[in-house]
């Protein structure tokens, strides 16, 4: 059977200016005219860096977004996630028609509305009623449609008190609701949504995400996110995009995506010497020098089955004659929720400096965590843990992967997180 | 939902260019609603926290026209025949303005709604003709107000008659609208990217209606300024006003070569403004 394509990105490319607009830019937009009037390619099309905001470029064009190919099915919640600049909110001003693309062309076989912002348009002077017609015709809707549905609106955002007040008066998550509640009403093909679930309260938000699901099960639309907020896209989306640097990393699987995505800087390595690259906080009293993970048979690995060893070996050097000090390793999913917090103390164990520079290694006996990627972080800290000298998030990570002594059926990290066998037996004797 | 896979049968395409001239007047009939709350957003908010509220719609005009009489008419001594000169000046201002307020208002429209414009998608073109649709409400209001003095001034004994061209006074106020849209949407697409004509526009309209023959009548500049005549004559704003005078207040010319010429003029300043329009809606969020 065919799939159903409703939407498709060929060779979509974006380039921006760098710098400002002045004398050159003049320069450079009658060059450009000077050679479309002869017929010729823009000149400046040919020239430009890959988008990478930490490095210095040569050039003052820079591609945000560079060959992007990909289709999306009817009724797929497709979720686009990357770094801050990978060039995910360009695509989605490109997708949302607000900017056009350098290159390329996107086909699409329905209505695009885009959810790029909560609230566009909103007057403060006039009443929420009057906001929920002109937000609603701003994202495509006719007064029609927006009469028949405004009392649901009006319910979902619960604000029907207040609904003849002028929105100026409104509290700024009462916005919100309203605003959201007129999205959520929508009713286009294809709905693309950027972060907008990062505002309101707890309840809101979880309202917010439950009426998505809604909106992509039922509804049978396709939905396009973009968000920072892993837990929402893991829960949403069935697909997902990566992107790094203005390309498509990787393109499959949300939970595969969000492993590609969180483990980004450091998916070979079981070993860093950290410098002065090595993004850290504290007054560095004491200061890690490098790390290791190492499987039980003492092999550098970043690969673990269920049941093994791990070993974290770090080397510690004491800058100011510390006697003694407390170190403390998280270890975080790959959605950033933190799962253990070790500390030496926990294992009556004290660290009593004597050398300029010291090793230790822990040892992780029997690791009981499901498949998936695992961030390590570093913490080390005066015996109170008032004073942190060195603290470095997510220095390392590691796979636990399928298989090993325990794994007799598959366990997908969708069902649990720790793996235990505990005793079982029957009590009606 | 559609379930025809055929690879041509795509409902819309995103490509980096524009046809070279689309108007798609469809889609602005889709969001005829939207146009239509525009509107109401403006009228409703424009003077929303002030004490005398729409009011400002007409002390603003009458003013003017009070301060025309005093320094064109009384001082230096402008003749506007047998109407009386408030009046006069009070058909050219009311005229004058509705071309202001499109020019001002539609000037700036990437400027001002570029955070509206930067979030969501809908045809760009909208947003001015909201403007010149609004501001034609603004000018009913303010040509109630001359209509008012043209009966207290009927009533009081002065020698007053309309001209049956009157009928076609729509039609006129039309062309100043469209022309104030076609320039304004020029300016607003220049503006995206060089924030010089903004200035421009802030002084060049109080230039521009001293060349408009608002304050006094076309015939008369060019028997007094003979060398400067040809300024006011090439100025398709003259001829509207002039025009207007005429069917009002039955004073001055009326000129068909003259009028053929402002046509001429309007729909050609509004197509190139509508094309440099659409040319630059597709990526002005980029630099504006």
């Amino acid at each position: 059977m065919k799939k159903d394509i409703i939407l498709k990105a060929e060779n979509i490319s974006k380039q921006y200016r760098l710098g400002q607009v002045g004398t050159g830019t003049l320069i450079h937009d009658l060059n450009r005219w000077w050679h479309q009037v002869r017929g010729k390619e823009n000149p400046y099309l040919k020239i430009g860096d890959t988008n990478d905001r930490s490095t210095k470029g040569n050039s003052d064009y820079v591609w945000a977004l560079q060959d992007i190919n990909f289709e999306v099915e009817s009724g797929e919640v497709l979720g686009i996630i990357g770094k801050n600049g990978a060039g995910k909110s360009t695509l989605l001003k490109i997708l949302s028609k607000v900017t056009a693309p350098t290159t390329g062309s996107i086909k699409s076989r329905g209505r695009i509305a885009s959810l790029l912002e909560v609230g566009t348009g909103f007057n403060g002077e006039m009443t929420g009623r009057e906001n929920v017609f002109l937000n609603g015709a701003i994202l495509g809707m006719t007064k029609k449609e927006i009469t028949s549905k405004l009392d649901e609106i009006i319910e979902f955002s619960g604000c029907e008190r207040y609904i003849d007040t002028p929105v100026k008066r409104y509290s700024s998550g009462m916005t919100v609701r309203l605003a959201f509640a007129v999205a959520a009403f929508l009713e286009p093909e294809i709905l693309v949504i950027d972060e907008v679930l990062a505002v309101g309260d707890a309840e809101f938000q979880k309202k917010a995400i439950g009426k998505m699901q809604d909106i992509s099960r039922e509804g049978g639309r396709t939905v396009l996110f973009v968000s920072h907020n892993m837990a929402a896209v893991k829960s949403l989306c069935t697909r997902g995009i990566v992107l790094e640097n203005g390309t498509i990393k990787f393109n499959g699987d949300i939970d595969q995506a969000l492993d590609v995505y969180l483990s980004n800087d450091n998916d070979t390595e079981h070993s860093i010497v950290f410098d002065e690259n090595t993004k850290r906080e504290g007054s560095r009293n004491l200061e890690f020098v490098s790390l290791e993970i190492r499987n039980q048979n003492n092999k550098l690995s970043q690969e673990f089955s269920i049941g093994d060893d791990l070993n974290i070996k770090f080397k510690l050097k004491n800058n100011s004659n510390e006697s003694r000090s407390e170190v403390a390793i998280q270890i975080k999913s790959s959605d950033e929720m933190p799962i253990f917090h070790i500390m030496a103390r926990d294992s009556n164990y004290e660290l009593k400096h004597t050398y300029n520079e010291e090793e230790y290694n822990v040892v992780l006996k029997d690791l009981r965590l499901f498949p998936g990627f695992y961030n390590i972080t570093l913490i080390s800290a005066n015996t109170t843990g008032h004073e942190i000298y060195d603290n470095i998030e997510n220095a390392l990570s590691f796979q636990v992967v399928d298989g090993g002594k325990y794994t007799i059926r598959s366990l997908p990290r969708s069902v649990g997180l720790m793996f235990l066998n505990p005793e079982w037996q029957k009590t009606n004797s | 939902m559609n379930d025809n896979n055929s690879p041509n049968d795509w409902l819309f395409e995103i490509t980096p260019k524009n046809k070279f001239f689309s108007l798609n007047l469809k889609e602005v009939w889709q969001y005829r609603d939207l146009l239509l709350l525009f509107v109401k957003r403006d009228v409703i908010t424009v003077y929303k926290q002030t004490v005398l509220g729409p009011l400002w719609y007409l002390i603003q005009p009458l003013f003017t026209s009070v301060t025309f009489t005093i320094i064109f008419n009384n001082v230096a001594g402008i003749d506007t025949g047998t109407v009386p000169p408030f009046l006069f000046n009070l058909a050219g201002i009311t005229v004058w303005n509705y071309f202001t307020a499109c020019l001002t208002g539609t000037s700036d429209t990437f400027k001002a709604n570029a955070a509206i414009f930067g979030k969501v998608y809908f045809p760009r073109i909208i947003t001015p003709l909201s403007v010149v649709i609004s501001n034609l409400i603004k000018f009913g209001i303010q040509f109630l107000i001359f209509v008012s003095f043209y009966i207290f001034y009927y009533l009081t004994g002065s020698n007053l008659t309309l001209n049956a061209s009157l009928i076609f006074f729509p039609v006129l106020i039309a062309f100043m609208g469209i022309l104030g849209l076609g320039l304004g949407m020029f300016i607003s697409s220049l503006v995206t990217k060089y924030r010089d004509f903004t200035y421009l526009v802030g002084f060049g309209i109080q230039l521009l209606m001293y060349l408009s023959a608002v304050m006094y009548p076309m015939e008369l500049i060019k028997k007094k300024l003979p060398e400067f005549g040809w300024l006011v004559e090439y100025n398709p704003l003259a001829y509207i006003i002039e025009t207007a005078r005429y069917m009002l207040l039955n004073v001055g010319e009326i000129s068909i070569l003259g009028l053929s010429y402002t046509l001429a003029i309007t729909i050609a300043v509004f197509f190139i403004g509508l094309l440099i329009f659409n040319k630059t809606e597709k990526s002005f969020i980029d630099t504006v």
